[in-house]
């Protein structure tokens, strides 16, 4: 287990930007409740085996000493790294990503398993969207009961989704829930 | 009624008549008689005596009807007419060209037969009354090898099975002569193993454990499934919440029960429960209702430090941290490699952040995490499984004593490590609690007897009013008497998977069992053996007793091995004196002068002799 260096740091904050805007802040200095100490402390990023995890700091220092070999997970896996070096947000990241996100898109109950199997979201099951999306950018994926469900990247701006035909691609899909049942190497 | 029989047995025996067709011509004057009369007579005759002389009959008059021969065809149609009529017959066979004394040794013949019928009868009667259910006989050895050779008779095992079982709580009363209870329990082993499909060990090791009629219950729970629960995931949503939209999707569910915050049972679904997208989003978990048991035991604390040693598959340590409210810390430690995934990804879904995850051998655990660092600990100690069978039916066949064994002995060297790597001195803990899903003495009163022989720890009430006390005593083992705050749960009586959960305290860090606490435990009942042995194995005692060896049944061996004759029957009588600790110094007094008065009593002997 070791921090991120410089361009895996960056890597990992641009993801992270994409989907949640100026909420990076909160999600960098959070006080953290975690650990036994009384007080609050912070959370960061540590790397261990090509994986990203948002700890606090104090599960850090107490984890320390299990060796490398059996050490497995940490407080939240958020990511990880590609054999080529690119860094993807993966399914676990979902929570985090939820409570910060910028761009939310709210899903009709019909198409809620849909979206849930895999597919991408048409706009037809579109249920709510908020404004300013940009093309390109992450968005957080809810039920209309505000449960998350996944994000990926909006393929249109709000503005041609209003515009756009029933069955055209709103959002496609990176990570969804239903992941958690579909692929078993999901850690 | 008598003419349907006759043309039934027509049709069937219309394949004899080729073969028979010669012999009966010649009889055929002479059975139509005898048909006439048997038709004649009353309801009562055997049918297959009936059978037999319509056959003969029938085919005197299928061969007279189908056979072109005059004679028979003029027998053949008055025997026909006849046989509607009973005056008819009589008058028809008066028609007919036979002797008189013909009629009257027939008329005796078909007496004789009747007579015959009737004794059968009664015979058959009595043999009935015999094997009804008052006198229940154990099969004999001949008659069980004819079964052993033969498929397993299904409904006469059963049948059997509860006949002993009845015999059995009745015994005095109900049993045969010169069967011992011995005899019943092995017959009743043997065909509840056929029957269930049990192996002898696992069946044996029932039979010590229950009552009959118990038994037979807890037998029938573990065919049957247990109902499916699920805990609500406090740190995401709320169970009322939870439950509301569970039925709207269209599972049909219920609160568990009085003892449980959390807990939901599943009646019915019309959706998979384990696919709706709360449960992917982490709403809930799928568990058993006996898993929430030991961590509701646990209680732990927010902002502790808790160690879930067989963490896998997670359902536990996920319901430790929603009670910790993702504060403190949690290690999750799973050895296999395999329930790795499983556990993290369990972990993740309910979005638990306050946890390590580990893989290590359980026993290496306080090298790697230090002792006397840990507030609580979980050990849902791997085990033989054998309350679980209703999930595993091969539990039934592929466990043995061996395994057993193995499983105690892994399980004593994990509640050591476990124990050392509490802290004693912690502010809101010092606990262990274990648990497993086994039955089976050996794996769970056992293993906590060593724990409470081997460091300082004591056992607690665990909080679960509702459970068994464990056993105190079982058998030939004598445990400590604080093992009845432990808890059993079982199919039969609470609905949910075999089950047993004991909770300790650690009272010092040090690592040897405290010799003051073991001193006044085994003073009051060590006196009288430590006074029959003879000074020379008396400091072999003295020094066990301060290695703490000192247990019950090794006061048994010692005993037995080395009792004075004299003393003999003091010794049970010692054993059962009511538990109370004395004073320390008041046993070292007493021990004294019991030694003195031994060795004047040696001399005394020795003078003797």
């Amino acid at each position: 287990m070791r921090p991120l260096d410089e361009s895996e740091t960056t890597q990992v904050f641009e993801k992270l930007f994409k989907f949640t805007g100026n909420n990076l802040k909160n999600i960098v200095e959070s006080p953290s409740h975690e650990g036994p100490d009384q007080t609050p402390g912070r959370y960061c990023f540590r790397l261990h085996k090509n994986r990203v995890y948002y700890v606090s700091e104090s599960l850090v220092k107490r984890a320390t000493n299990i060796k490398r070999d059996n050490l497995v997970a940490l407080g939240t896996n958020i990511g990880k790294f590609t054999k080529s070096g690119k860094f993807h947000l993966t399914i676990q990241a979902l929570n985090l990503l939820a409570a910060n996100a910028k761009h939310k898109v709210w899903l009709k109950p019909t198409s809620e398993m849909s979206f849930l199997y895999g597919n991408d979201v048409i706009k037809g099951g579109l249920g709510r969207i908020t404004d300013n999306i940009n093309a390109y950018d992450g968005v957080v994926v809810f039920s209309m009961s505000d449960v998350p469900l996944g994000f990926g990247i909006a393929a249109k701006s709000t503005q041609d989704c209003r515009k756009m035909d029933p069955n055209g691609l709103v959002v496609i899909r990176q990570a969804d829930t239903g992941e958690y049942l579909r692929s078993q190497e999901d850690i | 009624m008598e003419d349907e029989e006759v043309e039934v047995v027509k049709g069937k025996n219309s394949q004899k008549k080729a073969s028979k067709k010669e012999k009966s011509k010649e009889f055929v004057a002479v059975n139509k008689k005898k048909k006439n009369e048997v038709l004649s007579e009353s309801d009562m005759e055997d049918e297959e005596d009936e059978e037999m002389q319509s056959v003969d009959g029938d085919e005197g008059g299928d061969s007279g009807s189908d056979m072109s021969s005059d004679g028979d065809d003029a027998f053949a149609g008055d025997f026909l007419q006849g046989s509607d009529d009973e005056e008819m017959g009589s008058g028809s066979q008066s028609d007919l060209d036979s002797d008189d004394s013909d009629i009257e040794t027939k008329s005796k013949a078909i007496d004789d037969a009747k007579e015959r019928e009737e004794k059968e009868a009664l015979d058959e009667l009595r043999l009935n009354i015999k094997e009804a259910p008052d006198e229940f006989r154990l099969p004999t050895q001949e008659e069980l090898e004819v079964e052993a050779r033969g498929p397993p008779d299904l409904t006469g095992l059963q049948q059997r099975i509860k006949e002993i079982v009845r015999v059995l709580s009745n015994f005095t009363s109900l049993r045969q002569e010169g069967a011992t209870r011995k005899q019943y329990i092995e017959q009743l082993k043997l065909d509840l193993g056929s029957y269930y499909g049990y192996n002898e060990f696992l069946i044996s090791s029932f039979v010590e454990m229950f009552p009959p009629v118990e038994l037979m219950e807890l037998i029938e729970a573990f065919e049957k499934p247990r109902p499916i629960t699920l805990r609500t995931n406090t740190l995401k949503t709320r169970r009322r919440d939870l439950a509301g939209v569970l039925l709207n999707r269209g599972i049909n569910l219920d609160p568990l029960s009085k003892w449980s915050k959390v807990g939901l049972v599943v009646y019915d679904h019309q959706v998979p429960y384990g696919a709706t997208p709360e449960y992917m989003a982490g709403h809930y978990m799928v568990q058993s209702a006996s898993s929430f048991l030991p961590v509701m035991a646990l209680a732990p604390q927010e902002k502790e430090r808790i160690v879930d040693m067989a963490a896998s598959p997670g359902g536990k340590t996920t319901y430790i941290a929603a009670l910790m409210k993702n504060t403190g810390i949690i290690y999750a430690n799973e050895m296999k490699e395999a329930r790795l995934s499983k556990l993290t990804s369990n972990l993740q879904r309910l979005g638990v952040t306050n946890t390590v995850v580990c893989s290590y051998d359980g026993r290496e655990l306080p090298k790697v995490l230090g002792n006397n660092t840990v507030d609580r600990i979980l050990l849902d100690a791997p085990c033989s499984g054998t309350g679980v069978i209703s999930k595993d039916e091969s539990v039934k066949t592929s466990k043995t004593a061996v395994d057993v064994q193995n499983c105690s002995r892994l399980q004593k060297e994990l509640i050591l490590a476990a124990i050392d790597m509490v802290d004693a001195n912690s502010k809101s803990g010092g606990y262990v609690v274990y648990s497993t899903c086994s039955m089976m003495v050996i794996e769970n009163e056992d293993v906590i007897d060593y724990a409470l022989k081997k460091r300082d720890v004591k056992l607690v009430p665990c909080g679960l009013d509702f459970g068994r006390p464990g056993f105190v005593r079982f058998r030939e083992s004598r445990f400590h008497p604080s093992l009845e705050k432990t808890r059993r749960f079982y199919p039969h009586v609470h609905n949910m998977d075999g089950f047993f959960v004991a909770k300790l305290k650690k009272m010092s860090n040090s690592k040897a069992a405290p010799a003051a606490a073991q001193v006044a435990e085994d003073g009051g009942s060590e006196i009288e053996p430590s006074t029959i042995e003879t000074p020379a194995p008396q400091s072999n005692v003295i020094s066990k007793k301060e290695q703490n060896k000192g247990s019950r049944k090794d006061k048994v061996d010692n005993l037995s091995l080395k009792r004075k004759k004299e003393e003999k029957p003091n010794a049970p009588t010692e054993k059962r004196k009511k538990y109370k600790p004395p004073p320390r110094e008041e046993i070292s007094k007493a021990r004294e002068e019991k030694r003195q008065a031994l060795r004047e009593a040696k001399k005394k002997g020795k003078s003797k002799v």
